[in-house]
């Protein structure tokens, strides 16, 4: 990894958010915190997104799939086992594997990008009506109950070494600041390994990447697991945040929110689906508290606006904005050192005359 | 000087619906070998690169590289075997910049260290070290396939296949391509599809001509040009 521009800008990104994790609960009130661990459990998923599609080239119309799946295994892994900690890894496992089977199918039987968008949000919403049907007694999972409808208490993290410590919501904060930073710092990572960089290639052109001998089968598979695993840490997080998971992770609405995130966000930019995810949750949550305008309408119209006006998304105009700043600036004085260097000569060449 | 056969096409039929676009092809390339194809429009030249590199499954027939029998096979197993095109309209990585571009042909077949070296050199020797940092659907059509023949020398196969790789080039880069072209040849196997007789002419001797899916003739471009048939089909073809 090299220390280039791009990276010093992550690097101070990370910084600002170490800061905030550890400032926030100082500075916010307890309710104001239980909801950002709300909005950074939508960041982390949207960064997965951001992940896949930005920079794989695959646009996942189901990434909330792996997202639920994160939450509901980590539940019912959390219920059974009596503590949170291996349900977490339970809860990555059990996403990736999904994600890994379905990406198997869709990679290696060379599904079209269209198709791909539809079979993914197929296997959402059959989760969603599969899991809305789980309400008797004999829907569970070992000791867990998978509740239908109403979906399933989730049990509060507690210390790695003693599972009768368990986590206070400011605590969760600190955890969900925490995978944020660290999700950030992977996909950060991950984009400048040699994978990255021909996950990359493959979006920019398939056949190209295949005849150079990579099998882009296996790439784009190998990423949308990873993905998947992403998801389901942002799934842990929103199921801890919220104290409850139930099928409505997996409806529509959540779904097309994940893809709006990223367009506003910017793809080809991991800190854009973040800061999309995070912007949209405060604007939606400040609509819901009025009734003038409705909430859908409102989430349409700005997808219309952006995939009309800022197609690129909010971080890759601004940088796109910045940079031609900067090089208009480095023109502007070299042209006004060019004018100083022309004056000059003028006035050399004055004086030159007037010795004549 | 001639070798072993490296390449063999048995019987090669592709069919799209009633097109027999390549139709019973037998065909045989020798160690070493700089062989041009050419062929009027639509005689299934480039059909015929995309059954041996794996971006069509022939509808009939065996393609034999080094005794693998590749028909059917994925196109980036047949690269690996060592087997490198450039394809008629130009395959790049249009978002990335140059330099990203040879790198990624590069280090798919060295380790990191050995892949950035072999990127310099590849950059320098198609001298494209001027403009290694341009994004590369910016540059014009010349230099993309510039960038696309860097691709294709910087993973060393020692079979290449070129397709029209001096379409669109200006008279001095054609003369440069011919010159390349004869560079890697000191090192690999290479076949050449070209419309232009004046570059065949400088890079090679032994010539084959595709007519409506079949081989027509193979022989020297003196024996070619000469021929009856031949002047029907293509040559009549082009100055018409
Ligand atoms: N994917 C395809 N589907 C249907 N027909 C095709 C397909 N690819 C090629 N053809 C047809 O096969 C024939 C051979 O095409 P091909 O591109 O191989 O010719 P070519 O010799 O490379 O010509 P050119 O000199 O114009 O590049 C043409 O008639 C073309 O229309
Ligand atoms: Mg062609």
């Amino acid at each position: 990894m090299t220390w280039n521009r791009e990276n010093k800008w992550r690097a101070g990104l990370v910084v600002l958010g170490v800061i905030f994790l550890f400032a926030a609960p100082n500075v916010f009130q307890l309710f104001t915190i239980i909801n950002m661990t709300t909005a950074i459990a939508f960041a982390i998923l949207a960064l997965s997104l951001g992940l896949i599609w930005g920079y794989g080239g695959i646009l996942c119309f189901g990434q909330t799939a792996f997202f639920g799946l994160g939450a509901y295994a980590y539940t019912v892994a959390a219920i059974n086992f009596g503590g949170s900690t291996w349900a977490i890894l339970v809860a990555i496992l059990v996403a990736m594997l999904v994600a890994a089977v379905l990406g198997y199918f869709v990679f290696y039987g060379r599904v079209s990008d269209v198709y791909l968008a539809v079979i993914t949000l197929t296997a959402t919403l059959i989760l969603y009506s599969l899991m809305r049907r789980t309400s008797g007694p004999e829907y569970k999972i070992g000791k867990s109950l998978l509740g239908g409808f109403n979906g399933i208490t989730s049990p509060p993290l507690n210390m790695p070494w003693d599972t009768s410590q368990v986590l206070f919501p400011e605590h969760v904060f600190y955890v969900a600041m925490a995978a944020l930073i660290l999700a950030y710092i992977l996909c950060s990572w991950l984009v400048q390994t040699q994978f990255g960089r021909v996950s990359v290639a493959i979006r920019e052109n398939e056949l190209r990447a295949e005849l150079l001998g990579y099998d882009i089968r296996f790439y784009k598979m190998a990423l949308f697991t990873v993905g998947g695993g992403i998801a389901a840490v942002a799934g842990v997080v929103f199921c801890n945040g919220v104290g409850r998971v139930t099928p409505d992770v997996f409806n529509l609405y959540n779904t097309a929110l994940t893809i709006i995130w990223v367009i506003v966000g910017g793809r080809g930019t991991l800190i854009g689906p973040v800061l999309g995810a995070i912007l949209l949750f405060y604007l939606t949550s400040s609509l819901g508290t009025q009734a003038v305008l409705n909430n859908n309408l409102v989430l349409g119209a700005i997808l219309i606006l952006f995939v009309l006006l800022v197609p690129k998304g909010i971080v890759p105009s601004f940088t796109e904005w910045w940079d031609n700043r900067r090089a208009l600036r480095t023109s502007r004085r070299k042209e006004v050192r060019m004018r100083r260097r022309r004056s000059r000569l003028a006035e050399a060449n004055g004086e030159a005359g007037d010795e004549r | 000087m001639k070798g072993e056969i490296v390449l063999e096409a048995r019987d090669l039929s592709m069919h799209f619906g009633g097109v027999h676009a390549v139709d019973q092809v037998n065909f045989a390339l020798w160690d070493n070998e700089l062989r041009c194809l050419i062929g009027p429009n639509g005689a299934g030249k480039s059909t015929f690169f995309k059954c041996l590199t794996g971006q069509h499954v022939p509808t009939h027939g065996d393609v034999v590289i080094r005794d693998v029998h590749v028909a059917g096979r994925e196109p980036h197993q047949i690269a690996r075997l060592g087997v490198g095109i450039k394809t008629q309209v130009p395959n790049v990585f249009d978002g990335l910049s140059v330099e990203e571009n040879i790198w990624l042909s590069a280090r798919r077949w060295h380790k990191a260290q050995r892949a950035k070296v072999l990127t310099q050199e590849t950059l320098e020797r198609l001298a494209l070290g001027d403009i290694r940092s341009a994004i590369v659907g910016t540059l014009a059509h010349g230099q993309r396939q510039w960038v696309e023949l860097g691709m294709v020398v910087a993973a060393e196969p020692w079979l290449v296949l070129l397709d029209e790789p001096a379409a669109g080039m200006t008279h001095e880069e054609v003369e440069t391509t011919a010159e390349l072209i004869r560079e890697v040849n000191k090192t690999a196997t290479m076949i050449v599809v070209e419309h232009d007789m004046q570059f065949i002419r400088m890079i090679s001797n032994k010539v084959t001509v595709f007519h409506e899916g079949r081989i027509l003739i193979e022989d020297t471009m003196d024996v070619i040009s000469a021929d009856e048939r031949v002047r029907e089909v293509y040559l009549g073809h082009k100055s018409q």
